[in-house]
């Protein structure tokens, strides 16, 4: 073609490619969407029950999920927050409540156990992030979710204690966290908003109602 | 026909995108640690490689010289953009694990290579059987390597156990290196050698010859 060099050809294949790029990309999006929406709500499902400690590996979830009971608490904002509960025998055995907040990259979005006495952590899960490859996702490592269980949530005064930080936490510390090498901003996010989540603002006021009797 | 099973199988071992040309290394270290996230990979990349080939072919003689990169560029993003959200909705769970490296498919040295070098030169049906061998040549390879990592890191290939390791209570002692990825720099390492001590003809000339000086060039 010996005008394959003209303005109008490259602006021709520009426009033409982009379009049919387009429309491929924009139609496999929308025809898969609700398969992968499905996917997610299923993968959140089965974060909820690893936090918990109740997922097996190649069990079916829907099934096991039948164990988690959903209800919601008021907020002091006046808005209805979702709680998760896992019973054992009628009695609340823990507590698994939604956290988000921001990371380094973009919002971070995870489930919090707490156990019955709504004063001790049991482990934080995400379902939803884009830190880091590498540094930042090491909060997906069973080893960094593990420390987690029996942190206190609260000082002696019932503000937000539990907290991720830089480096390695003091040996024997009952609610630090440590750091993540290389995702030092990562790990300050999380903090900050696991202490707003289980603040007053929070969930704190559902948290001290599990364990009314014994803290007054 | 000759000339189309050359193009399809001269990938594979002779002409090797990863252990001839060294190229699409990245990925190779890091989704191979173990088998079911890299035979992931491999169908992504092959099926990415092929049909990008064959479209940039068929609009070969209309793409203009100056933007021609930047349009191999949009044809590959899109596929990996729809690869990508086929492996949301069918393979969740892997598609995590797979995290940015699917992605990065758009960067890989591989496809581009074959669109430039190939596809804009060659007919489309060509230019596919290009993009599908070198696609199989890169899988070869990480399923080589994927293999042996995750059967001497972990005892197990594709999740199930082959290996009884002392962790689960039997005798084999996984090694932790093969999760690391130097480990998988190691394995294509001595594949490269392998391949090369097997076909000499891939052993490349050295860069510099040591020329012997004599003493009167000297003074």
């Amino acid at each position: 073609m010996a005008n394959k060099e003209s303005i109008g050809n490259v602006l021709f294949v520009a426009i033409g490619v982009s379009l049919v790029c387009s429309v491929l990309v924009a139609s496999a999006a929308i025809v898969l969407k609700p398969r992968q929406l499905e996917n997610e709500l299923e993968y959140q499902q089965r974060i909820i029950l690893d936090v918990a400690g109740l997922y097996e590996p190649g069990a079916d979830i829907s099934e096991l999920y039948s164990a988690i009971e959903e209800t919601s608490t008021e907020l002091a904002s006046g808005e209805q927050a979702p709680v998760y509960l896992v019973r054992s025998d009628d009695e609340i055995e823990q507590v698994i409540l939604p956290v988000e907040g921001p990371g380094l990259w973009g919002t971070m979005y995870g489930y919090l156990a707490v156990e019955s006495d709504g004063r001790t952590a049991r482990g934080l899960q995400f379902y939803q992030h884009i830190e880091t490859p590498g540094l930042g996702d090491g909060v997906d490592k069973p080893a960094w979710q593990a420390q987690w269980k029996g942190k206190r949530l609260f000082d002696d005064n019932g503000d937000p204690l539990i907290e991720v930080v830089k480096g390695p936490a003091p040996e024997g510390s009952d609610y630090q966290i440590d750091g993540l090498a290389g995702a030092t901003l990562t790990g300050r996010g999380v903090s900050l908003f696991v202490q707003h989540w289980i603040s007053d603002e929070g969930y704190g006021p559902y948290l001290k109602s599990l364990s009314g009797k014994e803290m007054q | 026909m000759g000339e189309a099973r050359k193009v399809l199988i001269d990938p594979l071992v002779d002409n090797n995108p990863v252990t001839l040309q060294v190229l699409g290394i990245c990925s190779a270290l890091a989704v191979t640690t173990s088998l079911l996230p890299a035979l992931l990979m491999c169908l992504a990349l092959t099926s990415v490689c092929a049909l990008s080939t064959a479209a940039i072919s068929s609009i070969r003689n209309r793409i203009p010289n100056n933007i021609r990169i930047i349009v191999h560029m949009t044809i590959i993003a899109s596929f990996v953009i729809v690869v990508d959200q086929m492996l949301k909705a069918y393979a969740f769970e892997t598609s995590k694990q797979l995290s940015v490296f699917v992605g990065l498919i758009i960067t890989n040295c591989i496809v581009l290579g074959r669109a430039e070098a190939f596809a804009m030169k060659n007919g489309v049906g060509m230019s596919f059987l290009d993009g599908l061998g070198n696609g199989v040549g890169y899988s070869l390879i990480l399923i080589f390597v994927a293999t042996v990592r995750e059967l001497f890191g972990a005892g197990s290939l594709l999740g199930y156990e082959i290996l009884h390791t002392v962790a689960n209570g039997g005798w084999y002692e996984a090694n932790g290196l093969m999760l690391l990825p130097p480990s998988a720099f190691f394995i294509i390492g001595l594949m490269i050698w392998g391949i090369r001590a097997w076909k000499s003809a891939q052993v490349e000339n050295p860069d510099y010859q040591i020329h012997e000086v004599h003493r009167t060039e000297v003074l």
